[in-house]
């Protein structure tokens, strides 16, 4: 099984490694190492970054959850309707999700600026008392993050629920309509539980995709200003390799492991409990 | 339901609004790359051909296909070739390996990411794209072995027990039978990975950092630290970067959508 060496060389071996390194206080370099138990996850809990990235990555990890299903949601069942545009639209909204993030990243750095598009839009149209220092506002700057990664992937969402969407019968629908529901009960009695697999894959992937954010954010801020938009992966990547931390950086990447196997393996529970694995 | 009345005019509207704002940053990604530089702001392209050389962005394109289709090509192979035993055999050890491949399912690649970088600097394979293939191959073959499994396991196994029972051997059965009949999972396997791949920023930040050899978004990403200020440029880099993805998806746009879609319904 050539696949499975690859796999365990690439990702199952390291990960063991990984996870035992975090228990060392290894440099990266030497060989000699000294067993520490839990020294790092110590040094990481008194660590006022870790402990903000920690706390980021898990606001991030929600607030594009939320945001982001509930517009790939409405997308959806906008595109989903008997509109003429649809097949042009949903391939607006999904085009998104297929650039580089590093490339929408500097995009939207450059809109973001003092001096950028979307200062000179609010200016323009008379709200000058809504310009701002997008991504170098300390109270601003992870959410100015957070709504690029929305705008990016939710097309992708979208995609998703409209699968499901176009999965469900559309006599029961019309059933439905025909005993006189409105388009709000018909929706929230009929359409939502049949959703639900859907439902399901989208809240997986966007918490996820959420916890392990990077791109995005070392290419607009580098974490800063001042650490308010560090994330796990941003402490990992500098503490790693910028200050050749490799043991503490380790733990963290151990924290942030057992963050995701805990939510997926909840989600995916619910996912079977809904009926939607298959 | 299926009249086009004044709502759907009223829906089909606000959507085509909402279309046009998403666009919107992209359409300024567009303009802007034109724009001429100084006093002369006609519209030009000389940006693209001062980003092309300044960003060495043919060599990176070069580096990003070539880790994207051996990336893919072994993952489609090595991957497909693993679940088929994995769907067909019901013994123990097929569960076991089963299981150790949805547990890579698990691990974010964040934990394996600096102990695999140790490896490959004793390997001396640091600064090679090989090292990005053998990483994203092992990476990425739990989920495609996921796809493969659940779409074999609805397969009927007739078609390859008539082969067998032809006289075909059990390898050409695998090659000219079952291979051909995963072609619609093989398409989505196909455009998740490589959609992945080449958008991919950390791995080669780090395996591939301090060479010549550079994937299209470290060589962005090292070109816009250079040339912050001259945006009409770098903007066009960026379009460059992105053309490849962008015409494949959209020729292909259905395919890419439902291989999205559907890929993740397992």
């Amino acid at each position: 099984m050539p696949a499975l060496a690859f796999f365990a060389f690439a990702a199952l071996v390291p990960s063991i490694q990984g996870a035992g390194y975090a228990f060392t206080d290894w440099d990266g370099i030497s060989p000699e190492l000294t067993f520490v138990g839990l020294e790092n996850f110590r040094e990481l809990l008194e660590d006022e970054t870790a402990r903000s990235a920690l706390l980021n990555t898990v606001l991030v990890a929600a607030a594009i959850t939320v945001v982001q299903n509930a517009i790939g949601l409405l997308l959806a069942l906008g595109v989903h309707a008997r509109i003429k545009s649809r097949n042009v639209l949903r391939v607006f909204f999904f085009a998104p999700a297929v650039i580089t993030p590093v490339v929408t990243a500097y995009l939207w750095k450059y809109l973001y600026a003092p001096e950028g598009s979307i200062n000179a839009l609010l200016g323009a149209v008379g709200l000058t008392s809504w310009q701002q220092d997008w991504l170098g506002d300390a109270d601003l700057a992870l959410w100015s993050v957070v709504a690029v990664v929305i705008w990016q992937f939710a097309g992708y969402s979208m995609v998703i629920f409209l699968a499901g969407l176009q999965s469900i019968p559309q006599e029961v629908v019309e059933a439905a309509a025909l005993d006189g529901t409105g388009p709000v009960s018909r929706f929230w009695y009929v359409t939502r539980p049949m959703l639900s697999p859907a439902m399901t894959i989208n809240l997986m992937l966007s918490v996820i995709g959420g916890l392990k954010l990077f791109d995005q954010v070392w290419v607009m801020t580098q974490g800063g200003p001042g650490g308010e938009t560090d994330t796990m992966s941003t402490v990992i990547y500098r503490q790693a390799f910028q200050f050749n931390e490799f043991a503490y950086s380790i733990a963290m990447a151990v924290v942030l492991t057992v963050l995701v196997a805990v939510i997926s393996s909840v989600q995916y529970r619910g996912l079977n409990r809904s009926g939607g694995a298959k | 339901m299926n009249r086009y009345t004044w709502r759907t005019a009223g829906l089909e509207a606000a959507m085509i609004l909402a279309a046009l704002a998403f666009a919107f940053p992209v359409y300024i990604l567009l303009s802007l790359s034109l724009r001429g530089t100084g006093d002369d702001p006609s519209l030009t392209f000389a940006n693209y051909g001062d980003a092309w050389q300044q960003a060495n962005l043919g060599s990176a394109l070069l580096t990003s296909g070539f880790v994207t289709v051996c990336s893919v090509a072994l993952v489609v192979v090595l991957s497909a070739m693993a679940a088929y035993p994995l769907a067909r055999s019901t013994r123990a050890w097929s569960k076991a390996v089963f299981l150790l491949f949805m547990l890579g399912l698990l691990l974010p690649f964040q934990l394996a990411l600096i102990p695999l970088y140790q490896t490959m600097r004793d390997l001396g394979l640091l600064g090679n794209p090989i090292a990005l293939v053998i990483f994203y191959t092992g990476l990425q073959t739990p989920f495609s072995v996921f796809l493969y499994t659940g779409f074999l396991r609805a397969l009927d196994p007739g078609y390859e027990e008539a082969a067998l029972i032809d006289g075909c051997g059990p390898l050409r059965a695998f090659f000219s039978v079952v291979l051909p009949l995963m072609r619609p999972i093989t398409g989505t396997v196909v455009i998740l990975n490589a959609i992945f791949v080449w958008n991919d920023f950390l791995t080669p930040l780090l395996y591939l950092s301090g060479t010549e050899q550079q994937t299209v978004p470290v060589a962005l990403f090292g070109f816009v630290g250079q040339y912050v200020s001259r945006w009409p440029m770098v903007f066009a880099g960026l379009v460059i970067g992105i053309a490849p993805v962008l015409v494949v998806y959209l020729a292909m746009q259905k395919r890419v959508i439902q291989g999205f879609a559907g890929g993740l319904k397992g």
